[in-house]
């Protein structure tokens, strides 16, 4: 199998670094951020899921 | 709002959780097996399918597929089922998952004994048995959204979120590392070759450990343990965390176990540092689990349901932080192809893996059949004899591998390397033997725990169906409730593509550049294809499982160049469908082992080794001496060869044979002149004409191999 070198053929390849940084930066912030603003009396419940049977 | 009656499936989990019991057993005694033969060879019964290459995958694929593999999918069955207030989906589709899981494990081991393998470790298996994995594991999946879909209480509880990334990152590791050249039934090549098959199977292989024995252990973890203690878990918030960060940042760890081969050096990097990261989730993870006992270590004491689980969270937290510092380079430097691996797994193996299921089998049992445990003292030994045997187990091993290491980059003060390979083997026998004493206590508290779960049952009566009642979903009545009802029902499915999306950003990320850029893998002119008697006796390496005790992989260490020659470089490994670096060196590296040794040498060594190198643990392989060597396969292979694209001329598979028995001739030549009489078409011809190809093509020119380590 011939692997077509296409990276080399892209202009601003450094994009590629540039948005994994961010996608990894994001993807941190929108958790946490959905996680602490989530209703904390509903988190509360749900883990008591297991024990309600 | 009427409530309804329902049943839940305990026939399944029965099912499911004998196999854990049958299989873990079966895949103990195969790993016991295995580990004595490293100090006494002789036990390998001289026999192919019981020698140590064909052992130990057997033993891997046991426990990692049959006993994990069936523990899991009977706590979750039991859990799922109890999480949604619904019985699973179809019994037809839960049993035809059950047989098929079983026939699969059926085929593997008759599979593997009979030398049927990928070479590719962890994903031994051959591309039938690869399909029937997909197919049963699309049905279990099926089974799953269904049951997640058709559940009464609306919120899905993290331990199914686990369950859910498992399913659809198994999916995407094994489809992604299996694809494969079939050659004939049973025989196929890896689609990739050489330092792209390295990533990929260690992107599998890593990810493999977090997803088949992390994430629905984690998950059964989240259900059980609160289960057993009666309190939910420390803080439902930090489990989302640990969910999302695990899977997120697993992924990308991969290349840890490449580190200082020829895999490029932006990708090792990238390994290292996912690794450190993961220490956060997974010590969030073991935190969470540990807090929940607070307040509750009274309780720890009596009941072994909770002593199993906390032992195994524990070890869970020793593997997390011990894998971490694993993958950065000072220490993999010493720890990698040393026992310290083995030991490393181990922890996670025996003590997270294992203890779990115990503690789930001791917890589910006794509520199927009703009843209470047969004896909570028997249950305390398993668990002694247990915790003592992973001790003696993983100690000895860890000083093995220190030990080894240093043993191996060890210097003169003149210069010269201190040890023998051999010295430094024979230095840890005593080790070995230790590590099999630990196994055996290990395995002598399983079967405390067969004999009390058995009397468990005949004392209890099986609750087939499990009577629950429960209050349905709320259906939609008008067309807003009807939209928020969809939102809720489609959460698992858009938590299964968030998943999906997770886990394949980091595959991708490392995938792409080594894929498409070229500078990442420098070809060498002087690197040619296999000839065909090579290719046939790199079949036969394979068939035999040397990669289980043999790296072909020189690291650019003053020691390793010293002992074994040139550095590996990436553009040698170009038509190597599958790679063969291997992860354990018990045996030395072969990476340049070509010309080493007179041909008589190896043919002497395969039959006994201990008559060329005294001291020697490898097993023998006299069969090898005698068997004829399948030339009817060679067209076959060539073809599959050039469809992978590996430069054989037009129509070289119709005489390839030809050329075959021309250089077999004159193995069998070489040999007679060191008075070896032997046929020419037998296998070792064949695996000598391999082992003295090993590493020879960049020898001929060392310009070129200088040429080699500069970028084009």
């Amino acid at each position: 199998m011939k692997f077509i070198h296409y990276l080399e053929k892209i202009k601003n390849v450094d994009l590629l670094g540039l948005i994994s940084l961010s996608i990894f930066f994001l993807f941190f912030a929108i958790m946490l951020t959905w996680v602490f603003r989530a209703n904390k009396q509903k988190l509360k419940e749900i883990g008591r899921i297991p024990l309600d049977h | 709002m009427q409530i309804e009656k329902f049943y839940y499936d305990n026939k399944i989990v029965k099912a499911f959780g004998l196999a854990t019991i049958v299989f873990g057993i079966v895949g103990m005694l195969a790993g016991l097996w295995a580990a004595i033969q490293i100090y006494y060879p002789a036990s390998s019964l001289n026999l192919p399918a019981t020698t140590f290459g064909r052992m130990r995958p057997l033993h891997t694929n046991a426990i990692i597929f049959a006993f994990v593999g069936n523990a899991s999918f009977a706590g979750i069955y039991y859990s799922l089922q109890r999480l949604c207030k619904a019985r699973m989906f179809s019994d037809k589709l839960s049993w035809v998952h059950f047989w098929g899981w079983q026939l699969i494990i059926a085929a593997a081991a008759i599979t593997l004994l009979m030398g049927k393998t990928t070479g590719k470790e962890y994903a031994e298996l051959e591309w039938p048995i690869d399909i029937a994995i997909t197919l049963v594991w699309v049905i279990f999946g099926i089974n799953m959204f269904g049951t997640i879909i058709k559940r009464r209480e609306k919120h899905l509880y993290v331990a199914i979120w686990f369950y859910i990334a498992t399913w659809v990152t198994v999916a995407l590791l094994h489809i992604v590392n299996s694809v494969e050249i079939p050659v004939s039934f049973m025989k196929s090549y890896s689609w990739y070759a050489g330092v792209q098959d390295a990533l990929v199977q260690w992107w599998y292989g890593h990810n493999a450990v977090a997803f088949f024995l992390t994430t629905p252990v984690l998950g059964l973890m989240y259900y059980f343990l609160p289960k057993a203690a009666n309190r939910p878990v420390y803080s439902y918030r930090l489990s989302i965390i640990h969910f999302w960060a695990l899977i997120f940042i697993y992924i990308w760890a991969g290349p840890h176990h490449l580190l200082y081969t020829a895999l490029p050096d932006w990708a090792q990097s990238l390994g290292v540092v996912f690794s450190i990261m993961l220490i956060a989730p997974s010590w969030g993870g073991m935190l969470n689990g540990l807090f929940t006992l607070r307040g509750a270590w009274d309780k720890v004491k009596e009941d072994p349901v909770l002593k199993f689980m906390v032992v195994a969270i524990t070890c869970y937290g020793m593997a997390t932080f011990e894998g971490p510092l694993l993958s950065l380079k000072n220490v993999n430097a010493i720890s990698h192809f040393s026992d310290w691996t083995i030991a490393h797994v181990h922890i996670g193996g025996l003590g997270w893996n294992g203890f779990l299921a115990f503690a789930i089998l001791y917890y589910m049992i006794p509520k199927m059949w009703g009843t209470e445990l047969y004896s909570k003292k028997l249950a305390q030994n398993h668990f002694w004899l247990g915790t003592i045997g992973i001790i003696l187990y993983a100690v000895p091993l860890y000083w093995a591998g220190f030990e080894q290491s240093l043993m191996w980059k060890s210097f003169t003060p003149e210069g010269q390397l201190r040890f023998q390979f051999m010295e430094t083997v024979t230095n840890i026998i005593p080790m070995y033997v230790s590590r099999s004493v630990g196994g055996g206590l290990y395995l002598v508290g399983a079967l405390m725990m067969v004999y009390n779960l058995y009397k468990t049952m005949v004392k209890g009566t099986f609750i087939p169906n499990e009577a629950a009642e429960a209050a349905p979903m709320i259906k939609e009545t008008h067309a807003k409730k009807e939209y928020w009802h969809r939102v809720i029902e489609r959460r698992p499915v858009t938590l299964l593509v968030l998943s999906l999306i997770v886990v394949a950003i980091g595959g991708a990320i490392e995938f792409l550049p080594t894929f498409l850029v070229k500078s990442n893998v420098p070809t060498i002119a002087s690197v040619k294809p296999y000839t065909p008697l090579e290719l046939q006796g790199r079949d036969i390496y394979l068939r035999e499982g040397c990669y289980t005790c043999h790296s072909q992989m020189v690291r650019p260490f003053r020691d390793e160049v010293a002992r074994y020659g040139e550095y590996s470089k990436a553009g040698e490994f170009v038509y190597d469908h599958p790679f063969q670096w291997g992860s354990k060196r018990t045996g030395p590296d072969l990476a340049r082992e070509g010309g080493k040794y007179p041909d008589s040498w190896h043919y002497n060594h395969m039959y006994d080794p201990r008559s060329m190198s005294p001291g020697s643990v490898m097993p023998q392989y006299p069969w090898l001496l005698d068997d004829a060597l399948d030339t009817a396969s060679t067209p076959a292979k060539i073809r599959a060869m050039r469809t992978l694209g590996v430069p054989y001329p037009d129509g070289y598979d119709k005489i390839a044979n030809r050329d075959l028995m021309q250089q077999a001739d004159s193995i069998a030549a070489s040999l007679k002149r060191d008075k070896i009489k032997t046929p020419s078409n037998v296998e070792i011809i064949a695996l000598i004409a391999y082992l003295q190809r090993l590493g020879t093509d960049i020898k001929t020119d060392p310009a070129k191999a200088e040429a080699a380590t500069v970028n084009p």
